[in-house]
């Protein structure tokens, strides 16, 4: 299992195509934070408009916290096609390329050979996102500096502190990894179902728009079935940055105002996962390679 | 003799088709065994059985003595196999491509031992070359190195000259002959080119339509005492009046697509050229071909597959 991984690991890295998804988040981010260090005021000034009659914010607002949680508002939305590029083709593309038939004649099962494929997806997610998190967290901590943090809900404005931060960003960057595992395990699952990548990257994409909209969409009927869509629990990393209040209303450092909601959101993106994958699992083992 | 595949009443359908139907056969150890066919008969579906690819409608298949299925990984690591185009990753050099497979299949991966495979197969001056910049006769030599850097016992190969030019067919066949005779490999290939087959073939199985049509010892199917000759003439029906009335009289079969064709020993035809000769025989071409051909047109579909089958 261990040698088949390293042979996958070592495909997907061998591929120019593997580097697009690096290069494109490179680039992003280079430009948002450009533009927030050229008008970074300005900016901060437009978002924190309806505040700025009740409140006196002194000190830093667009510092390195705040600028890596607009590159996450940002980049999680396009990140899922990033993802699809990598796992919709893991199968489809081996069997376009041929190689899926060679390497199934080799003394390998089909289940080892499937969780192999799948693991080395989620490498991928993985150091995709620990890339993400070299940029826009710790590049934008070198550009930006730090401060407290003001992070503006639906009605309310929230402010960490400083030092109560970062462990927030590990755990939303540990629950963006997650969520974008299920990304990977549903292009996964789609890869399958073709012998060329377009389709499974297209499809992916399409079922995660399409349940975005329903997530996002606030019609009563619409409410009953958004629990059960992943895309409802993808955006939950959010959770990280609204902080328990005591009476005086003041932020009490460590906590989280929704954990609950956190949990959920995670053992609910790991029922797709498993889903996911045991699908995957059940249909390649019965699958005739005609490739 | 060892027995290496033995077929039982093979069967898969997909849908209401049945792409291979109550087949049997068996391979020995040695045997270089030719699956032979046109396009479509089923070769490729029984090859990909033979490897775990497709799954049997029914029927069983043993190799090395043990139940496919159920043995799986473990006697696939004693074979090895290029399935109809030789696709690698085309990305990846031809040594990694090799030291890949051969990691993959529980091979040696040693510099030395890839070295040498690549030497074998005459890529050892292009190994670090990517393999998009291959030819195709190189990437199907390649196929082969895969399917033997793990020195597997029995080797399988699915239309292993398909879309090669006649020196890189003369170069599969002259290493399919080497890995028969010199390291006494268990060899199946399938071709639907007869002439290819004939020229490395120890036994024969032809089948059409999913089905068994013959199996035999290639010396026996391929019998020179059993050579039919088909005559191209100018003057075809004065021709076939004169050899009614001479000694070629009983060697006469039939008339088809505008030829003559005549049954005999392989060593009278230098007689015959002669006689047609004298006999005034306003000859185009006189073309030796094989009983088996003859056979297998009988019993498959006829004329219209003449020139696929000798191609």
């Amino acid at each position: 299992m261990w040698t088949l991984l390293q042979i996958e690991l070592y495909k997907i890295f061998r591929r120019p195509r593997t580097y697009i998804a690096f290069v494109a988040i490179t680039a992003l981010i280079t430009i948002v934070q450009l533009g927030l260090k050229v008008d970074g005021k300005e900016y901060a000034a437009f978002v924190m408009a309806d505040l700025s009659n009740t409140l006196q914010i002194d000190g830093k607002i667009v510092n390195g916290y705040f600028v890596c949680y607009v590159l996450l508002q940002l980049l999680l939305v396009h990140v899922p096609l990033l993802i699809a590029l990598i796992a919709a083709d893991m199968i489809s593309g081996e069997a376009n390329m041929g190689t899926l038939r060679l390497m199934l004649t080799k003394p390998i099962g089909r289940t080892q050979f499937i969780l192999a494929k799948f693991f080395a997806a989620c490498i991928y997610t993985i150091l995709l996102l620990i890339w993400l998190a070299i940029l826009a967290l710790f590049v934008s901590m070198l550009i930006f500096g730090t401060d407290d943090m003001f992070v503006l809900k639906n009605n309310y404005a929230v402010q960490i502190e400083s030092a109560d931060i970062f462990w927030r960003y590990a755990g939303a960057f540990c629950f963006a990894c997650l969520a974008m595992i299920t990304v990977a395990a549903l292009g996964f699952f789609l890869s399958q179902f073709a012998e060329n990548s377009i389709g499974p990257i297209v499809a992916t994409m399409s079922v995660i728009i399409f349940f975005t909209i329903l997530s996002t969409m606030s019609i009563p009927i619409f409410n009953l079935i958004k629990p059960y869509l992943f895309t409802t629990h993808m955006v939950a990393w959010k959770e990280f940055f609204d902080v328990k209040v005591n009476a005086d209303n003041e932020t009490i450092r460590g906590t989280i105002q929704r954990p609950d909601k956190l949990i959920n959101s995670s053992l609910i993106l790991l029922a797709h996962i498993v889903l996911f994958v045991g699908a995957s699992i059940y249909v390649f083992k019965k699958k005739d390679v005609l490739s | 003799m060892k027995e290496i595949i033995q077929v039982t009443s093979l069967t898969k359908s997909f849908g209401t088709f049945k792409a291979v139907d109550d087949l049997s056969f068996t391979v020995n150890e040695g045997d270089v065994y030719g699956f032979l066919g046109q396009n479509g008969a089923g070769k490729s579906t029984t090859i990909r059985m033979l490897l775990t690819l497709i799954k049997p409608t029914s029927g069983d298949i043993k190799i090395f003595g043990q139940p496919l299925f159920s043995n799986r990984n473990e006697i696939l690591k004693n074979i090895g196999a290029v399935i109809e185009k030789p696709d690698v990753y085309k990305y990846l050099s031809a040594y990694d491509n090799l030291k890949l497979f051969a990691r993959l299949s529980g091979g040696k991966h040693d510099h030395h031992h890839l070295m040498n495979q690549l030497e074998m197969i005459g890529l050892a001056e292009r190994a670090h070359d990517k393999v998009k910049t291959f030819s195709q006769g190189m990437k199907q030599r390649l196929g082969i190195g895969i399917a033997l850097v793990h020195d597997p016992q029995l080797i399988i190969l699915d239309e292993p000259t398909n879309g090669l030019d006649p020196q890189g067919i003369a170069d599969i066949r002259n290493l399919i002959l080497r890995l028969s005779r010199e390291m006494k490999k268990t060899i199946v290939v399938s071709s639907h080119l007869l002439n290819e087959i004939e020229q490395i073939a120890t036994k024969v199985l032809i089948i059409d339509k999913g089905k068994k049509m013959v199996e035999g010892l290639a010396a026996e199917l391929f019998d020179a005492s059993q050579t039919i000759v088909e005559i191209e003439t100018l003057n075809n029906d004065f021709v076939a009046q004169q050899l009614a009335g001479s000694y070629w009289k009983n060697n006469l079969q039939s008339q088809r697509n505008h030829k003559l064709v005549l049954k005999l020993d392989r060593k009278e035809i230098p007689q015959l050229h002669k006689d047609l000769i004298a006999m005034n025989a306003m000859l185009i071409s006189l073309e030796p071909k094989h009983s088996l051909e003859d056979y297998f047109l009988q019993v498959t579909s006829g004329n219209q597959h003449v020139d696929a089958f000798t191609n």
